[in-house]
């Protein structure tokens, strides 16, 4: 008997590998190219042409887009700046704390990603496959999904100090179920599975079953669902912010700068406009690199799709 | 006379980098009216692909029909416009599936589902219509068709469920019937009416069958002509009776000879073997409990007395739900027996919490039904063969040895270790799960309908390499099977299930020709080909 015949030559006219089929994804390179820009923009914001964000001008408040002066430096020389994006009512350079703004955004995006999986899928797991303590894990999930992101966030501020890990953990705590959720369905289906089954009986020890046998068949489903958490941890940091539970107001955010532009929205629009411009960007990458990681990775849906 | 079907060259183009550049080459074939015509061949011979391209349902972009002519009395069907094909389809020529289950709506009452058939092709009253209904219900024998009409599919046993499908079908009188293996996924007695009643409505209404199927079985019960197809072309076309008793090619010799014979072998038994492993009214029910009562208690296995001796093979028969595997799972303690024992060498393991049975575990090994799912799929073969070694303390080179040479033993090429299950075919991949539950040096093997997956010619090889390992290492092999002609080749002993409990139990010569419980009867009888003998000396071109 010779190997099977049908099922190599059809892999090879397919991509070999997961990573060329990713490449061959336009979304994937849209969403990825995108943001890996913003993640640059966010490492490098001292070079990206930016003044200090939290420097305080009261003479150049409210300055349109483009508008040009001298700034005093520190040992006394000036230098002509150009305002991108206007200055905001202290006069602060808005470009400046936009481009500052997206190291806290991503931070708790990728913060809040990382972790509510790593939690998730642990709990998932074990729920999954030990069948009595499903109901009593599943139940605590339950009531963890009925406390709102916003109301954690502010009981949290009430009790610790506002910042940025108080922040990260009000949003990540009821994200947590979800993951469980879809990590606990993959192993119901998977424990059934004959391999997972013939493990069983040649003694293999639980835990190096859940890692051998169930864990790698979540992985794929987690990195899409890890790219939609992302994007809505950074959508609630931001939503905290502008209601003012969240990051301090004397760190720039996308969240503290939109609230403060708020009350000037009439009459200066850039204060709200461009953090929400990056906002919106940002958060469209990290859908649109889900959805082309979905459509490689569960070839099926993708095919449903047309 | 004139055929009702008649396929001239057909050829049908495979999408590019598939295996072959046709999956169906130069088909002529023709169906006569009132006759059935049976299509035969193994799984990827292109005879459900000729069955789909004649009713037009190939599915779009991958499979496309190059040249040839496919005439519906006397009508190209290739070159039909879409609106053509949908008028001829129910009204010229009707199609039945392997799946009852699926092909059916299943939140669409079965009454509405055939009168769906009478609305779209024709101009009746609904009161019409109904009695119609109700007429062609009869026909197929349900009983009761009034209460039937407003039933839903899941309410229906799956054998209901083919007749709802054959009525569909038949309701508008086509001249032709496509049944593509529709006995496949019913129980041996439920298949026996149901070939029955297709060979019965089709005599009655002048309908010319194509009768698609893997089992020679069904062939010798059921066919007037038969064309065997393999690799896409057919390589063989004749009368049923010419075909079966003097094939003329080698494919064919090869697919009969495979067939395994009703007539149990003759082998000596050992007396003084000594018995590895016995059940005790073993016993598995499951309950549905609501919050605080319990309300609907299921009995899966009842009291179960069995014997495995050292060099034996014992054969558990039966039909789907009668608790043969329920039976396995509890021995290899996949799940809990509810309660009765289990002694492996006079332990007692039914009822060991976990820790307690890690001994014993490596000692009793199963190897499943379907061998695309019992390898890891994303991990390399050899370190599924090595895993349970490993976990008893063997370093990873010793086990690799022994996988070595396990691999020889199961006929496999040793360096191919390193590869995925993906690159191995259904039987191979069988042959590594055997070898992965000989690294244990287990003394009982259990084959939870190991072979049933695979094609007859493939059978016949995994089958034999049971035997030879069972004799080799003098293991005790459980066999659970619903096959009869598998269960008579292999077995010393079988116990027949039913419901749950052991109706029959003893040597298979004696059970085979002198069937004591009446189930046991009705399931010989019921046997696909009972009446025809296959001969095994064909084999030998093969």
């Amino acid at each position: 008997m010779e190997v099977d015949s049908a099922a190599s030559a059809a892999a090879a006219s397919r991509p070999r590998t997961v990573l060329q089929m990713l490449v061959r994804n336009s979304s994937v390179w849209f969403g990825g190219v995108v943001l890996a820009v913003m993640l640059l923009t966010a490492l490098l914001a001292p070079f990206m042409g930016t003044i200090d964000p939290s420097n305080i001008d009261p003479i150049y408040r409210n300055k349109v887009p483009g508008t040009e002066r001298m700034l005093r430096l520190e040992d006394g020389s000036e230098v002509p700046i150009k305002h991108w994006m206007g200055t905001d009512m202290l006069g602060r350079d808005v470009y400046s704390r936009v481009i500052y703004g997206s190291q806290i955004s991503l931070v708790v995006g990728l913060a809040v990603a990382v972790l509510s999986i790593v939690v998730g899928l642990v709990i998932g797991l074990v729920s999954g496959y030990i069948r009595w303590l499903d109901g009593i894990v599943m139940r605590i999930m339950d009531g963890l999904m009925a406390i709102p992101a916003i109301l954690l966030a502010i009981a949290l501020m009430s009790l610790f100090n506002a910042g940025l890990g108080t922040v990260i953990f009000a949003i990540f705590i009821p994200e947590i179920p979800r993951v469980v959720r879809l990590v606990r369905s993959i192993v119901l289906s998977i424990r059934e599975e004959p391999y997972v089954e013939s493990a069983v009986s040649v003694g293999t020890p639980l835990p190096l079953i859940l890692i051998r046998h169930v864990l790698p068949n979540t992985i794929a489903p987690l990195i899409v669902q890890g790219t939609y958490i992302c994007a809505f941890a950074i959508l609630v940091e931001a939503i905290l912010s502008f209601l003012g539970v969240g990051i301090p107001p004397e760190i720039p955010t996308w969240g503290n700068i939109m609230a403060e532009g708020r009350i000037l929205f009439q009459i200066f629009p850039h204060n709200l406009l461009f953090p929400g411009i990056f906002l919106a960007i940002t958060i469209l990458a990290v859908n649109i690199l889900g959805d082309g990681l979905r459509d490689t990775l569960d070839p099926r849906m993708a095919k449903r799709l047309g | 006379m004139q055929p009702v079907l008649k396929i001239d060259n057909l050829s049908v183009q495979l999408p590019k980098g598939a295996d072959r550049q046709h999956a169906v080459e130069n088909v002529r074939l023709e169906v006569l009216p009132r006759e059935i015509l049976c299509i035969v061949g193994e799984s990827g011979s292109g005879k459900s692909v000729t069955g789909l391209s004649v009713m037009g349902l190939l599915p779009k972009g991958q499979l496309k029909p190059v040249s040839g002519k496919i005439l519906l009395q006397d009508e190209n069907l290739l070159e039909a416009s879409e609106e053509r094909l949908r008028d001829l389809r129910c009204t010229g020529m009707s199609m039945i599936f392997q799946e009852p289950m699926t092909a059916l709506n299943p939140v669409m009452r079965c009454g509405d589902q055939i009168d769906e058939v009478l609305s779209t092709h024709t101009k009746l009253e609904q009161k019409e219509r109904t009695q119609r209904i109700i007429r062609i219900m009869e026909e197929v024998r349900l009983p009761e068709p009034e209460r039937l009409i407003n039933a839903y599919p899941h309410q229906l046993s799956g054998g209901q469920r083919q007749r709802i499908m054959i009525a569909m079908a038949l309701v508008l009188e086509p001249v032709l019937l496509i049944a593509d293996e529709p006995t496949t996924a019913l129980d041996v007695t439920t298949q026996s009416s149901i070939l029955q009643l297709i060979r019965d409505i089709q005599h009655d209404h002048q309908t010319g069958v194509l009768f698609i199927t893997h089992d020679f079985g069904v062939v010798a019960e059921i066919a007037d002509r038969v064309a065997v197809m393999q690799w896409g072309k057919v390589v063989e076309f004749g009368e049923a009776r010419q075909i079966l008793s003097d094939p003329q090619h080698d494919y064919t010799r090869m697919l009969i000879g495979a067939v395994p014979s009703m007539k149990p072998g003759h082998r000596e038994r050992e007396e003084s073997s000594q018995v590895v492993l016995n059940t005790e009214k073993l016993s598995k029910t499951y309950s549905e409990r609501s919050l605080f009562r319990t309300t609907r208690t299921v009995y899966a296995a009842q009291q179960v007395d069995i014997e495995l001796r050292r060099g034996e093979t014992l054969g558990i028969v039966g039909e789907s739900g009668s608790g043969k595997t329920t039976v396995a799972r509890c021995i290899v303690r996949l799940i809990d027996p509810t309660s009765g024992e289990v002694f492996l060498d006079g332990n007692e393991i039914g009822q060991l919490r976990t820790g307690q049975l890690r001994p014993y575990r490596k000692r009793i090994q199963i190897i499943f039904q379907d061998p695309y799912r019992s390898l890891n799929p994303r991990r390399i073969v050899g370190d599924s063969i090595i895993e349970g070694a490993t976990n008893y303390g063997i370093s990873r080179e010793d086990a690799l040895k022994r996988a070595h040479s396990l691999m020889e033993l199961v006929q496999l090429d040793p360096n191919s270790l390193d590869r995925f299950p993906h690159q191995f075919s259904g039987g191979q991949r069988q042959r590594i799960c055997i070898a992965r539950a000989l690294t244990m040096e287990p003394e009982v093997l259990i084959a939870d309908e190991a072979v049933s997956a695979l094609d007859v010619s493939v059978q016949a090889q995994v089958l034999k390499l049971l035997d030879d390992v069972r004799r080799r290492f003098n293991l005790a092999l459980l066999f659970i099977t619903h096959d009869l002609r598998v269960a008579a080749q292999i077995c010393d002993t079988v116990a027949v299930m039913s419901q749950s409990k052991v109706v029959e139990y003893g040597l298979t010569h004696d059970v085979f020709s002198n069937p004591r419980h009446e189930y046991t009867r009705s399931l010989l009888d019921a046997a696909p080909g009972k009446d025809w003998e296959f001969d095994l000396s064909l084999n030998t071109h093969g």
